[in-house]
């Protein structure tokens, strides 16, 4: 069985009419040691799924139906006090901005044991052994005398290194990584995915990495999930999307991307702009941008269809290899 | 944060010859100290006499030097109500104020700063609503007209609390709520803006995401980070609270140094008003050096800076 | 979770309406109170002193609020103190506005030394308890209406200039700024054409919510016994009078003190109001 299982998830949020879904019907899974990638671009709702998933959505947004299985607990049914044993302890999250995450008036040291206290009985001395143990795992340079420094004192790239050590110190089984490299120097991304990367493969734990960019996808996941407008449109091993994308929006993404190796042309854009929420069409949601688009397509929405092994994607006219 | 101490400390002396220059100049340049002095039947000569005596034919800035001069040994003259040097008797009466200042500013913290964090956690709620609008309302209240109120409720209809003077703690009472209204609404209502601008930060859905409770996540996270500001407006606050402080003692007859100093303007007692004000001007600058060291305990940043 | 809206209630519509009533409200009294007061209020009627208002057992029409100690009518004297009292706080407000906002604008557009000098002072003045200059200042000079709002206008600058400031500095990083710099434009008609006309909606907020803690400070000043001396019917005059005669005559001092609070009370609606509309943010938040 798998460790996550999100079904039909539907995370709603109050308009000014109505409400809004930024998360419309999302399923997925995910199992033990495996990386899953979630991609796309801003206000497709990849943030909000996270968020979800802890449940930490912000008021006056709401899970408004779905289920999401972790362990085989159903988590939408746990009461508040079950849920906080889950966050930090099960499951853990990491954010995009390292120095905002961070309480500017604790140490960092006092941070990373926090959790600890939160969720074990290790006495003070014993957890700032493990809080040690920990900095060092991901390469703080000098963890002991930085430990009682305060986050001010270290750089962006350190800072990140600290949120992972905050977030892996109780071994949970799930990691979700909200865009943590974004805010990142482009060298200081690489150190950070590299680490990551070691830190997945040595606990074997789940990582969920939340990006708009590529490039980090390609990096660390072992499978991706593409989302647009809420939904899943084509969920695939990470080399098949890469080189062989079956939704136009998928294909739309690899194709925009600057290729080095090439003469210089312009850059590929995909025409037209994410609906407004109260502008959502009613069928495929991808369609009035899309180049093979047709009335079958307004229709109705496309379900996942199953093209390959691991490979889905939801559209009635999904591109073909040599497309 | 030495170096941070030592420029504060540095300020207190200038701080304090402005305030004094500024006294000096406005009590010298309006009024004819000598007409005090003299009796109407006074000779031109007498009078030319006691001029010099006092050093008033001499340029302004001149007197002002002799003036520093004598306030660094702690003369301020020789008051005219009472006869005998000024600083003592505006000392004598400090103990009254210290008293009642610092029983009002602690209410006023206390309660202010709790009911801010209430309404900021109930937001929007029932409790929110009666805190915030009491807070708006206490705004726009002339806070001694509530002293007259609460005279009136208190001591003359209900005569639980006496209506002035000083004695036991009853008589602390009235005085103290009243000086307290003057800060009260001001520090809700900073509290608890600040309590929901720290709510939002990110680093209290790190905190939540660790798995921490709703009461932690406010006590630990959200509170300490939210003091700053509140501690800083406490800062800008001491004047005000000083010149309550004032108006709080003329209504209830407290014998502190701001029922001293009215008296004394009235009597054109000129030593005693500028000492008055000498010894407010240092209790200010004090205070604030105070709320400063309070920020830089609490905030590394500041510390380190 | 279910929070119920109650500060909807406080529509920021709400209180601008109910605060510009109030305003307009008292500022008509002001203006009419020679011709709508029912009695002249330095007009003593001895026969008459201490007459409770019209709801209490021993009221009567002729005095509806009733008359203080020297019979003198309450409902005309605090018509009167109207005048005063949006007098001086209009005019002192103005008087800082205009000191606090040139102040303010200089500092954050030129600056380095004025910078320097203008804050710091401001920063010093702050710290000093400015009804402490004002005691001073209007005990020396004595208190007549013009250094009531001399003093109080003096007293008020720095929260223009630092808020001033704060715009002007923000301000002057914008493109629109560089660009007429380029045009060769000088300093004075960059602050005064450019930056000045961005800076209105804020400065009629801040001066709007001044105006009722001017009011506040000359009632202050008055009941010291430092504003117009009596006879004059200021409000501070009838709370001080009012407060001696608490046993007796509750009703002065609790008269005069409702009306300084719905005065200031209305002002202050209005400006949060005003506020609220302008500033997007605040408007979530509370």
């Amino acid at each position: 069985m798998a460790l996550l299982e999100v079904d039909q998830l539907r995370t709603v949020f109050p308009a000014v009419v109505g409400e809004f879904a930024a998360v419309d019907g999302v399923s997925f899974s995910l199992d033990q040691g495996e990386v899953l990638g979630l991609v796309g671009e801003s206000g497709s709702g990849k943030s909000v799924t996270a968020f979800s998933l802890m449940r930490l959505v912000s008021p006056p947004g709401d899970i408004a139906g779905g289920s999401i299985r972790f362990d085989g607990q159903e988590l939408l049914a746990l009461d508040a006090r079950a849920m906080r044993r889950i966050r930090g302890r099960q499951m853990s999250m990491i954010f995009q901005e390292p120095l905002s995450s961070l309480n500017p008036l604790h140490s960092i040291g006092r941070q990373v044991m926090e959790p600890l206290f939160l969720h074990t009985d290790l006495s003070r001395a014993e957890a700032r052994k493990r809080a040690l143990a920990m900095l060092d795992r991901v390469c703080i340079p000098d963890a002991s005398r930085r430990f009682d420094d305060y986050p001010h004192q270290l750089s962006g790239g350190l800072r990140q290194r600290v949120m992972i050590a905050i977030a892996l110190v109780c071994e949970p089984k799930l990691l979700i990584a909200d865009e943590p490299t974004t805010a990142l120097d482009v060298t200081i991304q690489a150190q950070i995915l590299d680490l990551l990367r070691d830190l997945q493969r040595d606990t074997r734990m789940a990582m969920l990495m939340i990006t708009h960019d590529l490039g980090v996808v390609a990096e660390v996941a072992d499978r991706i999930n593409v989302m647009y407008a809420g939904r899943i449109v084509e969920t695939a091993p990470v080399a098949t999307l890469f080189k062989a994308p079956a939704h136009p929006y998928s294909a739309g993404l690899m194709r925009s991307r600057p290729d080095l190796t090439q003469e210089r042309k312009r850059l590929v854009t995909i025409p037209g702009t994410v609906p407004a929420p109260h502008q959502m069409p009613s069928g495929c949601r991808f369609a009035p941008r899309c180049a093979f688009a047709n009335r079958d397509c307004q229709a109705a929405q496309p379900g996942l269809r199953h093209l390959a092994p691991a490979h889905f994607a939801a559209c009635i006219y999904p591109l073909t290899q040599d497309a | 944060m030495i170096h941070h101490t030592l420029r504060r400390l540095l300020t207190i002396p200038l701080t304090l010859l402005l305030v004094t220059f500024v006294s000096f100049i406005v009590l010298r340049v309006t009024g004819d100290p000598v007409e005090i002095f003299l009796d109407i039947n006074a000779t031109e000569e007498q009078r030319q006499i006691l001029v010099a005596r006092l050093h008033l034919d001499e340029p302004l800035l001149l007197q002002f030097a002799r003036f520093l001069g004598d306030v660094a040994q702690g003369d301020f003259g020789v008051s005219l109500q009472f006869g005998s040097s000024a600083m003592p008797v505006v000392i004598d009466r400090l103990g009254a104020t210290v008293q009642l200042v610092g029983t009002a500013l602690t209410l006023a913290f206390v309660i202010g700063v709790g009911a801010g964090i209430v309404a900021a956690i109930w937001k929007d709620g029932i409790a929110d609503f009666t805190i915030s609008g009491i807070a708006v309302a206490g705004q726009s209240m002339p806070s001694f007209w509530l002293g007259i109120l609460l005279i009136q409720f208190f001591a003359l209809h209900l005569h639980w609390l006496p209506t002035s003077g000083t004695g036991g703690w009853e008589h602390l009472v009235l005085p103290a709520v009243t000086l307290a209204t003057f800060l009260l609404p001001n520090f809700i209502l900073i509290t608890r803006t600040a309590m929901l601008e720290t709510v939002n930060e990110l680093y209290v859905t790190t905190a939540r995401a660790k798995g921490a409770s709703e009461t932690l996540v406010m006590l630990r996270h959200v509170l300490p980070n939210a003091i700053n500001p509140v501690l800083s407006f406490l800062g800008l606050q001491m004047g005000r609270l000083m010149g309550g402080s004032i108006i709080t003692e003329a209504i209830f007859a407290w014998p502190g140094v701001g029922s001293l100093m009215i008296k004394s303007i009235f009597q054109r007692d000129v030593p005693i008003v500028l000492a008055g004000i000498f010894v407010m001007a240092i209790a200010i600058v004090l205070a604030n050096l105070v709320v400063d060291l309070l920020q830089s305990v609490v905030d590394p940043r500041i510390r380190m800076d | 979770m279910m929070r119920r809206r109650f500060s909807r209630l406080f529509d920021r519509r709400l209180k601008i309406a109910l605060g510009a009533t109030i305003v307009i409200g008292v500022v008509l009294m002001a203006i009419l109170a020679p011709l709508i007061a029912p009695y002249d209020p330095y007009k003593q009627d001895l026969m008459y002193r201490l007459q409770p208002p019209v709801w209490s057992d021993l009221g009567d029409w002729k005095h509806v609020l009733g008359t203080d100690n020297y019979g003198r009518d309450l409902l005309s004297r605090l018509m009167y103190g109207s005048r005063l009292s949006i007098m001086v706080g209009v005019s002192s407000a103005l008087l800082s506005a205009v000191l606090g906002t040139v102040l303010g604008m200089l500092a954050g557009y030129k600056g380095g030394r004025f910078e320097q000098v203008i804050m710091r002072f401001a920063d010093a003045h702050l710290a000093f308890p400015e009804i402490l200059l004002a005691i001073l200042i209007i005990a020396a000079i004595g208190g007549s209406a013009l250094n009531l709002i001399l003093v109080l206008g003096i007293s008020g600058w720095m929260v223009y200039a630092r808020v001033m400031y704060n715009l002007t500095r923000s301000l002057r990083e914008r493109p629109f700024i560089e660009a007429a710099q380029s045009h060769g434009a000088s300093d004075a008609y960059i602050i005064g054409r450019h930056i000045f006309p961005q800076l209105v909606p804020v400065l009629t907020v801040v001066a709007t919510l001044q105006v009722a803690q001017m009011i506040l400070q000359e009632t202050a000043l008055s009941f010291l016994g430092l504003g117009l001396p009596p006879p004059t019917a200021t409000w501070g005059n009838m709370l001080a009078e009012g407060r001696d005669r608490l046993w007796a005559a509750p009703w002065i001092a609790n008269l005069s003190g409702l009306a300084i609070i719905i005065v200031v009370w209305g002002i202050n609606m209005l400006g949060n109001g005003l506020r609220e509309q302008l500033d997007p943010k605040s408007r979530e938040r509370s």
